[in-house]
């Protein structure tokens, strides 16, 4: 048991000393554009969120029409089976509820009056802007969810692009750990020889190749890590000025920690499939003659 | 200790190395083959550590086969067995010392008693002062001393040498020599390949004779 853990120790410390610190680069910027897209798109996630996305249309009333008129075109849009539901927002309301918004209380005070029109919010799973726009009374219809709509959707397209890059630079990760491990072994090919007429076992030879690719990868996902936090950092400074001018607190965050862990295992992982298709290739190549 | 019966060994380019050689050393005996052409008594040799397989017959060393070994069960069957190469095989890039240790990373040696076994190996050749020193910076016949010590360091019960003495004068090589003598006579089954008659003579041992494939002489 001592002696097995000396052996593993061994080809751990072997590994450290033949590790590179330019192949773990490589790997960390490989790593460092899907991670940190992975990120930015975190971070936009819950400001998306927050929009509706089921299909809504504002109708914006002409500001002379009087509130009985109003619930009667009310009543009409309720009796519409192609409307699912229909919301009565008062101009009174409307008023109060833009004033709560940060930032917007201090221009609506300096109007003096209400500038804002009755409205109705109209959900339905048709396209019936059109159609409500020519009824009496009705000023401007307005497709709420459309742009919502088109961000998720774009959110949804950037997030397969990720994963594509995700997938495409893994593989690269384990392509660059695959011609390490074979250059390495190449190198020590006269070590690898002697020690298989010596009596070395065929797992004895391959473990501290196995330790170089794994460490090879963990360090590589460290330094994406690191390339990200710093990217973000650099990154919400200036975000923060916009963020602020908005009246938001809105930052780009880092990944969560368990994201962030899955991103350095992922990495071991892949570093250790590179070495092991790797050695599994060319160490059998290598038998004394 | 090691026993040929009928072995053939027949390359894939249809050369025929060796023809129904057979033979047996036993434990303790020291014996040396020679060779008229090159070919026969290195085939003969690594059929022993199986770095080659025999086409016909067997070879069996402590008892084992070793033409029917699983490829697994190889490192162990070598752990066993002193190995001296024509070419040494040393390796440059590391020092005396860590030449001697290289058997002893994968043995169950405690570091401490690897250490004292490595410098008993460098001791016995004499190479204990040049333990710091780099395989190349060493002569011709240190270096072969050296791969004398990394083969016994693991105290294996069977020492295989292929032409130890090739190359050396006539005074490094008998040094050489001796330290095999040294080693059969606390116990070491030792085979030695060598084209140097005149210096077999001088030893009055066993001479196997390798000849077209054949064992002409000290077949037993």
């Amino acid at each position: 048991m001592r002696a097995w853990l000396r052996q593993h120790v061994q080809a751990f410390s072997s590994a450290v000393k033949r590790l590179s610190v330019l192949n773990a680069l490589v790997i960390g910027i490989a790593l460092a554009l899907p991670a940190g897209g992975y990120a930015l798109l975190e971070s936009l996630r819950p400001a998306g969120a927050r929009l509706a996305l089921e299909p809504r249309l504002s109708l914006f009333l002409e500001p002379q029409v009087r509130r009985a008129d109003a619930e009667a075109l009310g009543k009409r849009l309720r009796a519409d089976p192609r409307i699912a539901a229909v919301r009565f927002v008062p101009r009174e309301e409307a008023l109060k509820e833009m004033s709560a918004v940060q930032g917007l209380s201090e221009v609506i005070g300096a109007l003096g009056r209400n500038p804002l029109p009755d409205a109705f919010v109209v959900t339905s799973k048709e396209d019936l802007a059109d159609e409500l726009a020519r009824l009496p009374g009705v000023a401007h219809v307005q497709a709420d969810a459309v742009w919502a709509r088109r961000l998720a959707a774009a959110a949804a397209v950037v997030q397969l692009g990720l994963a594509l890059l995700a997938a495409l630079l893994g593989g690269a990760l384990v392509a660059v750990t695959f011609n390490t491990i074979r250059l390495q072994i190449l190198t020590q090919r006269d070590e690898i020889e002697v020690s298989k007429l010596i009596g070395a076992t065929d797992a004895f030879i391959r473990r501290p190749f196995y330790y170089l690719g794994l460490l090879q990868g963990f360090v590589g996902g460290a330094v994406a890590l690191a390339l990200v936090a710093a990217a973000l950092a650099l990154l919400n400074r200036e975000v923060s000025v916009l963020a602020e001018s908005y009246g938001s607190a809105f930052r780009f965050a880092f990944l969560p920690a368990a994201e962030a862990a899955a991103v350095v295992l992922f990495a071991g992982f892949l570093g250790w499939l590179g070495a092991q298709l790797s050695v599994s290739r060319h160490l059998r190549a290598i038998e004394p003659r | 200790m090691v026993s040929f019966s009928a072995v053939a060994k027949r390359y894939p380019g249809g050369q025929e190395a060796l023809k129904d050689v057979s033979f047996s050393l036993e434990a303790g005996e020291l014996a040396f083959l020679t060779c008229r052409s090159g070919a026969g008594k290195s085939t003969l040799l690594k059929l022993i550590p199986a770095i080659e397989r025999p086409s016909a017959g067997s070879v069996l060393v402590n008892g084992q086969n070793v033409g029917a070994l699983k490829r697994a069960a190889i490192p162990y069957l070598r752990r066993n067995i002193g190995l001296v190469f024509q070419d040494q095989k040393l390796l440059y890039d590391r020092s005396v010392y860590d030449n001697v240790m290289l058997p002893l990373a994968f043995s169950a040696h405690a570091p401490k008693e690897a250490a004292r076994r490595a410098r008993a190996a460098l001791d016995k050749v004499g190479l204990l002062g040049r333990e710091r020193a780099n395989p190349i910076q060493l002569s011709g016949g240190e270096q072969q001393r050296l791969a004398i010590a990394r083969a016994v360091v693991n105290r294996p019960a069977l020492l295989v040498a292929d032409e130890p003495t090739a190359n050396l004068d006539a005074e490094s090589a008998a040094r050489i020599l001796d330290i095999f003598v040294d080693f059969n006579q606390v116990g070491v089954t030792v085979l030695i390949a060598t084209h140097d008659l005149a210096l077999v003579a001088r030893y009055g041992k066993r001479v196997l004779r390798l000849e077209g494939g054949h064992l002409s002489a000290g077949a037993k």
